[in-house]
């Protein structure tokens, strides 16, 4: 783990080393399979929709005890909404319990029955059941139902993880988990991490950059592994908001759709590809990866690199290449733009670089400028005084309603022209449409046709460059097994109860 | 003989920063992206980074920001501790109080952060090259604290010693004093902190990037050069790619030879 976690509280937990820690200490009533990515029974052995969805019955599982031996009843299910949906903790996890002032009640039916009404439609409601840890109402910050309880926890340096003797799952009539202890480091050096791996001392590494994935091949082989496209995503959007301090000249480029596909027919993915991420990413055609069975829209297409019909694009724009081999608008204005992005970030820089270099033979100069996160975000998410930004996210959520604040128009993360009153534009209208449609269903497969529009729209207005999705890295040490990697977090623990360790 | 060795390797690396967009054989920015992590050659006297570009080409260049830039805010230093020491030192009493207290209160502001609000305030499209200069003019006007403060011991103690009271009792006026016996007697501790303050400055530069204060891409520097010797199997598999630290530790080495002399000929007057 590269940093330590900011909170032992499951509900609280954003950050990725809280939520690693809290997945394994804590237990969902129901359970995503990261493989098959379908949702399976957990806590709760059955479930029943209804109200159109927006009411679920759940049978919970009998003779299931906490981590402190005490029983789990439906009265810890109550417990764990009703803290969710108070205001005062103000969970990152209790959007989909809350609408406006309302928000989700809950009713203990028996002590193994527990009724669970939203305020509005959930669409892919099992998928936030799967997501909500539950807590003791008695014992809350010691007792867990998860694999494992924290034993030890050294800040900056180990957090020691020790089974739960009375964990529910079981396989051939042997309790779960099979490891008795997992010891988890905190190392921010990813080069330290790679080498004390080479020498045995680490057994498991979540992540490994991708610089040094083909020397831990080289050096162990068939312990390093490629499982795919991961679901982070390296992605470029220029400024379109009218209300931002940007030139107007300049807004009138950003917001053509032939300056902006221009931009990303003449920028070389592969290249991203090859050079950034030594060939283990994956050219990307849009926000949602490949690896997202249930949401990737099939058939859609990166954006390929066409350096002639970039040219013909600006050219019908208006935009003129002259003799000092810069390109210039129709008011006879060169085009140079401000890149900004985040400083520290290796891989970004690169791409930046690959970037700068791409446009630069279309004639366009390209200024990067790097901030740190803080001063980055206060620009993309406050003042809007940047002109292009080039940004990632990390472990993207695979259900479409995670991107209603970014899709959405008046969305506040609607990051090319956010907070929009009514949309700009018809497109945008359109991705509000069947963003909303898909919101207001229950129906898989409504949902799915609905956002597979907002991914057909976005590939041909490009508001965002989608670049490339990196590829899951990590490596095993042959000791252990049964390690399933998924491109969701947690990658590699996400089964740790069924992981077992062989000396041979 | 080693003095002249010293002068001979800063001349050097002079000339090559001075003379770099003749003696590079690319141009620092361009990507052979077919030829990325390559080994030394002919063509790549140092190799090619991981974009393919020519590690001897930024080498020179990054010489050439760094050994201009470095000095200038050593400099830019150096003429504010010396207005403030020597004022401090020769004044004396609540004059020197409080330049003491104003360069305490100085060397106390969180500069980090006063940093970043400057970098904030700076036009987005800002030239790679002004962004440099910008850059180092800031570290040295807030780097001047702890040579002021050395400057105005030094005064003090040069105050008090014989030659002045014989210059005085020979009837030299005061500017004579000033400039034909005092300030020749600052010397070496001057050439200390400007020789102190460069390497300082090529490193803190490099820090500088990580909030994004730094010389920006593609302009290479040691600074972000050093930078990107982050991995030590990397170092290990293409010991090449030291060579930005090489050359500082070989300037830093030559610099402290100089200092050394010229601390060793103050002390001789």
């Amino acid at each position: 783990m590269r940093s330590d976690p900011k909170t032992f509280d499951a509900l609280v937990a954003a950050d990725q080393a809280s939520e690693m820690v809290t997945f394994l200490t804590t237990e969902r009533l129901l359970f995503k399979n990261r493989k098959t990515q379908k949702i399976e029974p957990g806590l709760a052995e059955s479930w029943k929709l209804q109200e159109q969805g927006r009411r679920v019955v759940l049978e919970l599982r009998k003779g299931v005890q906490f981590s402190d031996g005490s029983p789990f009843t439906a009265s810890d299910v109550a417990f764990t909404v009703r803290r969710l949906v108070d205001p005062k903790l103000n969970s990152p996890k209790s959007s989909a319990f809350r609408s406006g002032e309302a928000v989700a009640k809950v009713e203990v039916l028996t002590p193994h029955r527990v009724a669970i009404t939203f305020p509005a439609i959930v669409p892919g409601i099992e998928n936030e059941l799967a997501g909500i840890p539950i807590q003791s109402e008695r014992n809350r910050e010691k007792a867990g139902l998860g694999p494992y309880v924290v034993a030890q926890y050294q800040a900056g340096s180990l957090i020691v993880l020790s089974r739960n003797p009375y964990y529910w799952r079981t396989e051939g009539g042997r309790r779960l988990p099979k490891i008795d202890t997992v010891r988890i480091a905190i190392q921010q050096n990813a080069d330290t991490e790679a080498e004390r791996f080479r020498r045995g001392e680490y057994h498991l590494l979540e992540s490994v950059d991708p610089t040094l994935y083909e020397r831990l091949e080289r050096d162990l082989p068939g312990q390093a592994h490629d499982a795919g496209p991961s679901n982070d995503i390296e992605f470029l959007w220029f400024n379109q908001a009218p209300q931002a301090p940007v030139a107007p000249h300049k807004l009138t480029w950003f917001q053509s759709r032939s300056f902006r596909r221009a931009m990303s027919l003449a920028i070389r993915r592969d290249d991203i590809v090859r050079l950034v991420y030594q060939g283990r990413a994956t050219v990307a055609a849009g926000l949602t990866p490949p690896g997202n069975k249930l949401w990737y829209k099939h058939g859609l297409k990166p954006h390929p690199f066409d350096f002639e019909a970039a040219k013909k694009l600006l050219q019908q724009d208006g935009f003129v290449l002259r003799g000092d081999n810069l390109l210039y608008d129709r008011q006879g204005k060169p085009v140079e733009f401000s890149l900004i992005t985040n400083a520290n970030n290796k891989a970004r820089a690169r791409i930046a670089s690959l970037i700068q270099q791409d446009l630069g033979k279309l004639g366009i100069r390209v200024n990067i400028t790097t901030f740190d996160f803080p001063s980055l975000v206060e620009r993309i998410g406050r003042t809007l005084n940047y002109e292009a930004c080039l940004l990632g996210f990390v472990n993207l959520a695979q259900d479409p309603m995670s991107g209603m604040n970014m899709l959405l128009s008046s969305g506040p993360q609607h990051m090319w022209n956010p907070n929009q009153k009514t949309p700009a534009t018809a497109w945008e209208q359109e991705i509000d449409k069947a963003m909303r449609e898909q919101a207001s269903t229950t129906d898989a497969k409504k949902r799915k046709a609905a956002y597979d529009r907002v991914q057909q729209i976005l590939s041909e207005e490009a508001p965002v460059l989608f670049l490339a999705h990196r590829n899951t890295l990590y490596a095993a040490s042959p000791k252990l097994h049964h390690v399933l990697a998924t491109n969701d977090y947690p990658r590699l623990l996400w089964n740790a109860e069924h992981l077992s360790w062989s000396d041979r | 003989m080693l003095q002249a060795l010293a002068i001979t390797v800063l001349l050097l690396l002079a000339v090559a920063g001075v003379f770099a967009p003749w003696l590079a054989p690319y141009p620092y920015e361009l990507q052979d992206r077919e030829s990325p992590s390559l080994g030394p050659s002919a063509k790549h006297w140092l190799g090619t980074d991981d974009l393919g570009r020519d590690r001897w080409s930024r080498f020179l260049y990054g010489t050439r920001i760094s050994l201009t830039l470095a000095p200038a805010a050593a400099l830019l230093t150096l003429t504010v501790a010396v207005l403030v020491g020597v004022l401090a030192g020769v004044a004396g009493g609540w004059v020197e109080q409080t330049l003491l207290a104003a360069t305490d209160l100085f060397a106390s502001m969180p500069w980090l952060f006063l940093l970043l609000i400057i970098r904030a305030a700076l036009p987005l499209n800002v030239p790679a090259w002004t962004s440099v200069g910008i850059t180092f003019a800031m570290l040295g006007l807030v780097g001047w604290t702890a040579a002021a403060r050395v400057v105005r011991t030094a005064v003090h103690t040069a105050r008090n010693d014989g030659f002045l009271l014989q210059a005085r009792a020979m009837g030299s006026g005061f500017t004579q004093i000033w400039v034909r016996h005092f300030l020749p007697n600052l010397r070496p501790v001057l050439l200390a902190q400007f020789w102190i303050s460069m390497p300082l400055f090529v490193l803190s530069e490099a820090n500088l990037g990580l909030l994004g204060l730094g010389v920006a891409e593609p302009l290479p520097s040691w600074g972000n050069l050093l930078f990107e010797l982050t991995s030590h199997r990397e170092v290990a598999e293409a010991p090449w790619v030291l060579a930005p630290a090489v050359a500082l530790v070989v300037t830093l080495l030559a610099m402290q030879r100089l200092s050394r002399r010229d601390w060793q000929e103050g002390v001789a007057r």
